[in-house]
């Protein structure tokens, strides 16, 4: 990836000085997060009108608690796929702290320190993922795939085939319960603060610039100050904590903890956040659009299954609306480069992107 | 990473660089064989058994073909995640075939399902080549798409044994010389592909497109060609190994695969194929393959729980990576100390 990211900066750069002679309300409003925002907006209505049940609070509610861990996950995903590295290890993470939840619970531990322990453990996966990465400076993909397989088998490990059903009730009620009459999940709140703070952290902060910075060009971020191997590392904790914290609700919502929990979720958050406009290569995306990308998965499965088509039917809108939502950017990309610079820079920006 | 595929600055460099890589694959052969010996040593039956033999030899057939493929693919700086459920889908193929189509002979059903294989594998490469968006993405979607297509085509629906002739299911258990056609089948495809990345124009320019695309692309290389041949070879292989799943495990339904895609690049990067493209070999690959499979079967015998065989999968992968990182940071350091006491 380090290789690549030399070329692909001079195609944003490139693509940066455009942006700024249009008009600020083009600026604001024609970008890709608009694009999928309004998507949703299209399905959501189209869905309320044709299919039954849709638009009633009990789908919402739904909905949204079946979205909750794919939803918390995405946002440090979102910070690490522009630093142009991934973590493939999120959904093992998840089966783990399920996993200890259960285990701990079962061994009769408070359910306050379970989830300190819980949360624990996955601030420690995140760290070793850091570690391995930032200090033996290994290439992430790798090292995912790695820590994918241990920490998947750390918690099929423990847990054997058997599961743990019992947990307080008052806590499986929390994770289940509503606002009021609004049929809006009390964890959205969890959600809603998760997400204001990762995007003050990601989009108004230092620390957030140099995470872009670092997936525009490592090295240059490092030469203007960015510690890039702390951000990295950073970045992998709270992607571990995360996605522990996506494992104990997971536990709580099903009531059950089972080594197999979430497995192949990381490929769901990875769609939505690519879907939500996030760049692979790095240094481009912006959180309100990963969020739009989750909340149109999630919708697109919930009205076909209301629509009893079969819900399978969902994985291929999935994987074609991810080939779709890329290859329309390079497309884009293309005619625009021809358009406003002439063929010299059209080769220039068709070239880094084949650096893939 | 790259250090390797650097022109050779001295005669003795590329003995150094063909020792280091002889030595990477002999030790993880190695690894397999300690492994079934303390298997063996533990349980005799592990070996010795009709089964056991015959299943030492079978297990890791059809996961090489999957790791040969995804090691090409690998070495040209990219990935396909799309390998298990292209697997999938052609399994389900051939059942289909079997039961729609009677009078097909069955090796024509075997041509139909790598031809197949062979047109995914084009659709993930035009999708890539063309398109020129990063092969991580495209074959994510593709491994959606692939997968739904098939749970929609295959529903709540099974194909067993029964339904497939018993001439096509012996090829699952039949034996040459007491060792599984399934596994002669797909040594003959490794060696095949070995020669072809070791010894062609093609396979070479496969490692130089790896090492360095723009490089590559600058020099003149087949850019675009290359790494379709690499996805079309991918896909080509995992449609044949569908078939063989067919055929060894007689049941087919819509998640015949699922989750390979991760084993086949773990067998890769286990058997010392850089995950960054331009090192590494198919050999390394399939020797991979062979180890995954063997500790799978391994550990219960040796008294460790199967539960645990994914955390000791993961070690593995994670061990290999910082092995070559080890491995790569020392020959960096000797070739810098070369260059200076030379001068």
């Amino acid at each position: 990836m380090t290789a690549q990211t030399t070329v692909t900066t001079s195609t944003t750069s490139l693509r940066r000085i455009a942006d700024y002679d249009r008009p600020l309300w083009q600026r604001l409003f024609l970008t890709r997060e608009s694009a999928i925002i309004a998507l949703v907006v299209i399905v959501v209505v189209f869905a309320s009108i044709v299919v039954p049940n849709f638009g009633s609070k009990i789908t919402m509610t739904y909905l949204l608690l079946d979205i909750f861990p794919i939803l918390i996950i995405a946002l440090p995903m979102t910070a690490i796929i522009v630093t142009g590295e991934i973590d493939l290890s999120v959904a093992s993470i998840v089966g783990l702290s399920s996993v200890l939840t259960g285990v701990l619970t079962q061994a009769g531990v408070p359910f306050g320190l379970t989830i300190v322990l819980a949360l624990a453990a996955g601030l420690v996966a995140g760290l070793i993922n850091g570690f391995l990465i930032t200090a033996v400076g290994l290439p992430s993909l790798a090292v995912t795939i790695g820590t994918l397989a241990l920490f998947r088998g750390i918690a099929v490990g423990l847990l054997g085939t058997t599961a743990v059903t019992e947990f307080p009730e008052f806590w499986t009620d929390l994770a289940k319960e509503k606002i009021g009459s609004t049929g809006i999940p009390v964890v959205m709140i969890l959600f809603v603060v998760l997400a204001i703070a990762f995007a003050i952290l990601l989009h108004f902060t230092k620390f957030g610039r140099g995470v872009f910075a670092i997936g525009l060009s490592p090295e240059a971020a490092r030469f203007s100050g960015v510690d890039v191997a702390r951000t990295k590392m950073l970045l992998y904790v709270l992607s571990g904590a995360v996605s522990a914290l996506a494992g104990i609700y997971f536990t709580l919502r099903y009531g059950s903890a089972r080594g197999d929990n979430a497995t192949g979720m990381e490929l769901q958050v990875i769609a939505a956040v690519l879907l939500g406009g996030v760049s692979i290569f790095g240094g481009r995306g912006a959180l309100h659009g990963v969020i739009a990308g989750v909340v149109l998965i999630g919708v697109l499965g919930s009205a076909l299954r209301l629509a009893n088509v079969t819900s399978d039917v969902i994985n291929i809108i999935t994987g074609a609306l991810l080939i779709g939502a890329v290859i329309s950017t390079s497309v884009i990309a293309a005619v625009k480069n021809r358009r406003r610079t002439g063929k010299k820079l059209q080769i220039a920006g068709a070239r880094a992107a084949t650096t893939a | 990473m790259s250090a390797t595929t650097l022109n050779a600055p001295s005669v003795g460099f590329g003995a150094i660089v063909g020792r280091l890589t002889r030595a990477r694959e002999a030790s993880i052969l190695l690894a397999v064989l300690l492994v079934v010996a303390a298997a063996t040593i533990k349980n005799p039956n592990f070996l010795f058994s009709t089964d056991g033999y015959r299943d030492l030899w079978l297990t890791p057939s059809l996961l090489l073909l999957v790791a040969v493929g995804q090691a090409v693919v690998l070495i040209t700086r990219n990935v396909d995640l799309s390998v298990g459920s292209i697997l999938g889908l052609s399994a389900y193929l051939t059942g289909r075939l079997f039961i729609d189509m009677p009078g097909l002979p069955a090796i024509a059903v075997v041509v139909i399902a790598i031809v197949f294989g062979g047109l995914l594998g084009l659709i993930n490469g035009a999708l890539v080549a063309f398109a020129k968006v990063p092969a991580l993405v495209i074959t994510l979607g593709t491994m959606y798409a692939f997968r739904g297509i098939n749970v929609l085509w295959t529903g709540s629906d099974r194909i067993n044994a029964s339904d497939m002739p018993r001439g096509f299911l012996a090829l699952g258990t039949a034996q040459v010389l007491t060792i599984p056609v399934l596994t002669i089948i797909a040594v003959i495809v490794l060696i095949a592909v070995a020669w072809w990345m070791k010894n062609t124009r093609g396979g070479r320019e496969c490692y130089a497109i790896g090492s360095d695309p723009d490089a590559a692309h600058l020099y003149g290389l087949p850019v675009t060609r290359r790494v379709l041949t690499a996805f079309v070879l991918s896909g080509a292989l995992s449609g044949f190994a569908g078939v063989l799943y067919a055929a060894r495990y007689g049941t087919i339904n819509s998640q015949a695969g699922a989750g390979w895609e991760f084993d086949a690049i773990g067998a890769a990067v286990i058997g010392g194929v850089a995950i960054f493209g331009g090192v590494g070999s198919v050999w390394g690959a399939a020797i991979g393959a062979a180890l995954l499979m063997t500790i799978n079967r391994a550990l219960p015998v040796l008294g460790v729980p199967d539960f645990w065989q994914r955390a000791v999968v993961g070690v593995l992968i994670i061990g290999a990576i910082v092995l070559d990182r080890v491995l790569s940071l020392r020959q960096h350091r000797k070739l810098i100390e070369e260059r200076e006491t030379q001068r």
